[in-house]
């Protein structure tokens, strides 16, 4: 407590759209913008007042078990169909990933091995854990906490890599009898995965790591 | 600048800073929550999905696991997919593989007893091609149900697809053969050269000494096959030369190739009640012995053959009198140790009832005679009448032979004992053997001229010609040359003698001319006394006018000498 004071100490709050600084209404507990109640607006442009984001741990907490969720069929239903002219083969990720690891092709095992299994599993253990520590007002790490998020923010785009190669290789490869690449449902899925676990990463205050019972520097 | 200021310098003056509107929540409750139970019901409905799509899991086994392959291989039935191989691996003692297939819930019908799993994969014979789709699809586990409702989840699989798929309409019959020739499960089976059915299985007699073919002849024609249907392997070509010329009798190209059995009523009153299922047939190795009327028993016999029977085969046929009775069935050497010769032992299966009505004669004059009409003693007494058996030459130029019963004049007397089991027919050695050993004969004379000494007078009598002419050369022909000069010289001669301005010549003229002159007055002489024969006597009258010619001629008379 003996830090210097943050906003919320000093019962202001910010208009993130036009800047200005208003009154928090003190004491009021509901209207703290991570509550689930009642919510300020600007008085001068109308735009929702928050103190964090609306409903921060709740909404991440959702969108991260919804991707884990998916991220089961996505692992388990195959993501492509290579028909050749004698062959039919339906790779899930990890199948494509030995396939290519036999073939040779190990660079390229690696690389689809990071996007789509270690990235998201990173990415649900990192939200996870930033969630949880956060909520229990840890003051352990703050600062690389602070890191690993805006890491996991901007990897989180790259995890659609699976989907692209499986969206270019369906539109490429179509040579009718000879060869042919077929998206399967589980494409969809890891989509989905990618997709939700990015929102759940946009819907985390990472403020909310600084927000300790013990406050610091 | 100035908000700044303000902020650092009077952040107690907080109620001069505008206080927000407070906005009344429409929703009380976070909507996000919807989000995942939205997708765990997507995960859930899979699940569920998934659940209801499994069927039974099997286990088949296999010889070997060629072209299936885990997780891809689908179960088809009437080429609708009912399940998917799921694992494929091999039995404790590894002598087979066990292929887990995972059936889908429509297919629990196919994880019963009696159902069937096979192997699809391209064949290619000369029956046919089937699976051809298969080499661009890749091998798939092909499926027949049985009838059973008893579930079993585990089975052998089939090596080959079932000829027959189960409900089938027709009938199954067994043919017994000797050897399974050109036949194969799937080789067709003809009635009156329409495919009506095929070969289904074949197996070796549990006695090792046949085969049993499963055939099966699709409805409505098998009711064709009746109780006395003849069955033949309708396989090859055959090739038959008779009196109306060359016959050539094949079934369809495809069993000329790839072999087929064919049947038919014989001719005649028969039984043609159609033949109940299961029914055992013999098959027989051409439509000709199929149709002959049945040959009754067969008696082995038993040849000795002094001499060699190059060119006799098993399968040669034994003719009596030209008529086949039967077939050899073995040749063999023997040692003859007494006469320290090789003998060669032929045995043959004749069938006396191919002799149709002779055969019933002999032996009802042997039941006459009150002897056991039996073979042996029937063929005693014609062996003591003369019956030989003898070696012959079938085709001159394969040289093969044939076995050929017939009565030879003048044979030597032949000891026949008619109760030694085999029975051994006396031999006589066979009119190409006779001149074969004449032409030994005239070989060894022939050996027996004396060309080498012949050859060293010849080359003496040679050398004496040689020097003879040498001589003739040296000394002959040179003298020879001489004589001839000199008759060339003589030839010059006389004929510059003959030549036309020679003296000789010219005297010859002369002469001739003189001649000439002397005939002519000779005939006056012969005309004057002619007419005047009296002057002979009395000389020529001296007047004599009315001759005019008179005076000239006596003057030319006169120079006559």
């Amino acid at each position: 407590m003996t830090a210097l004071p943050r906003a919320v100490d000093l019962g202001l709050i910010g208009c993130r759209v036009c800047g200005l600084v208003c009154r928090n209404v003190a004491g009021d507990e509901r209207l703290d913008g991570d509550g689930v109640g009642d919510a300020m607006a600007c008085p001068r442009c109308g735009s929702a007042l928050r103190r964090r984001k609306w409903n921060s741990y709740a909404r991440t907490w959702a969108l991260l078990i919804a991707g884990f969720i998916l991220y089961i069929p996505a692992n388990v239903l195959p993501i492509m169909r290579t028909a050749s002219l004698n062959d039919i083969d339906d790779n899930t990720i990890i199948s494509g990933v030995v396939e290519l690891w036999t073939a040779g092709s190990a660079d390229l095992a690696v690389i689809v091995f990071v996007a789509s299994i270690v990235v998201p599993m990173l990415k649900f253990l990192s939200l996870g854990m930033l969630l949880v520590s956060s909520r229990r007002g840890s003051d352990w790490a703050r600062p690389q906490r602070a890191k690993l998020y805006r890491l996991v923010e901007f990897i989180g785009y790259w995890s659609m890599l699976d989907v692209f190669v499986v969206a270019l290789l369906t539109a490429l490869v179509r040579f009718s009898v000879l060869s042919r690449v077929e998206p399967l449902p589980g494409v969809i899925f890891f989509g989905l995965t990618v997709v939700l676990t990015m929102f759940a990463s946009m819907s985390f205050d990472p403020r909310l790591i600084w927000d300790g019972r013990n406050t610091d520097d | 600048m100035t908000e700044d200021s303000r902020v650092e310098q009077d952040p107690p003056s907080r109620d001069a800073l505008p206080r927000p509107v407070v906005q009344q929540r429409r929703f009380k409750e976070s909507l996000i929550w919807l989000v995942p139970v939205l997708a765990a019901l997507v995960g859930l409905s899979l699940v569920i999905h998934n659940w209801m799509q499994t069927g039974p899991q099997i286990v088949v086994s296999f010889q070997s696991a060629e072209g299936l392959d885990a997780g891809k291989t689908p179960v088809k039935y009437k080429n609708v997919v009912i399940g998917r191989v799921k694992n494929i691996r091999l039995s404790s003692d590894h002598s087979h593989v066990l292929v887990s297939v995972a059936l889908e819930k429509s297919a629990e019908g196919f994880a019963t007893k009696g159902t069937r799993y096979w192997v699809v994969r391209p064949r290619i014979g000369l029956g046919g091609v089937s699976g051809i789709d298969t080499l661009f699809s890749g091998a798939f586990i092909g499926a027949d149900v049985g009838e059973s409702n008893q579930s079993q989840d585990e089975f052998t699989g089939l090596e080959a697809p079932p000829a027959v798929s189960h409900g089938a309409l027709g009938r199954s019959f067994v043919l017994h053969s000797e050897d399974l020739g050109s036949l194969d499960v799937g080789s067709p089976v003809y009635y009156r050269r329409i495919q009506v059915g095929q070969v289904a299985s074949y197996k070796l007699d549990a006695d090792g000494k046949g085969v049993s073919l499963q055939i099966f002849v699709d409805g409505p024609n098998d009711r064709f096959v009746t109780a006395s249907s003849r069955f033949w392997n309708a396989s090859g070509v055959d090739l038959s030369v008779g009196a109306n010329g060359l016959k050539l009798n094949t079934q369809s190209l495809a069993a000329v190739l790839a072999g087929g059995v064919a049947f038919q009523d014989p001719p005649g009153p028969h039984d043609s009640t159609p033949a109940p299922q299961d029914t055992s047939f013999q098959l027989f190795d051409d439509r000709a012995t199929a149709m002959a009327p049945p040959d009754g028993e067969p008696h082995y016999i038993r040849m000795r053959f002094e001499q060699s029977v190059r060119g006799l085969a098993v399968d040669a046929p034994v003719e009596f009198l030209g008529i086949n009775i039967g077939k050899v069935v073995s040749v063999r050497l023997d040692y003859d140790r007494k006469m320290q010769k090789f003998p060669v032992l032929v045995g043959a299966v004749v069938y006396p009832k191919r002799l149709g009505s002779a055969y019933d004669k002999l032996e009802a004059l042997a039941r006459e005679r009150g002897e056991n009409p039996d073979l042996s003693r029937t063929i005693g007494r014609l062996i003591a009448h003369g019956l030989r058996a003898q070696a012959r030459t079938g085709n001159l130029l394969t040289g093969q032979l044939y076995v050929a019963l017939d009565f030879v004049p003048h044979a030597a007397k032949a000891t026949f004992d008619p109760d030694a089991k085999p029975l051994t027919i006396p031999t006589a050695p066979g009119s190409f053997d006779k001149l074969q050993e004449q032409m030994a004969n005239i070989v060894d004379k022939l050996d027996k001229v004396p060309f080498d000494s012949i050859g060293k007078h010849l080359d003496q009598s040679l050398a004496g010609l040689d020097a003879t002419l040498k001589q003739v050369n040296g000394q002959t022909l040179p003298a020879f040359k001489h004589t001839l000069d000199g008759v060339q010289q003589t030839m010059g001669s006389a004929n510059e003698a003959l030549s036309g301005d020679s003296p000789l010549q010219r005297n010859l003229g002369a002469t001739l001319e003189q001649v000439q002159r002397m005939a002519r007055s000779l005939r006056v002489l012969t005309d004057y006394l002619g007419g005047h024969p009296e002057a002979l006597l009395r000389g020529r009258r001296a007047d004599s006018p009315p001759t005019v010619q008179a005076p000239p001629n006596p003057p030319r008379q006169e120079d006559k000498p």
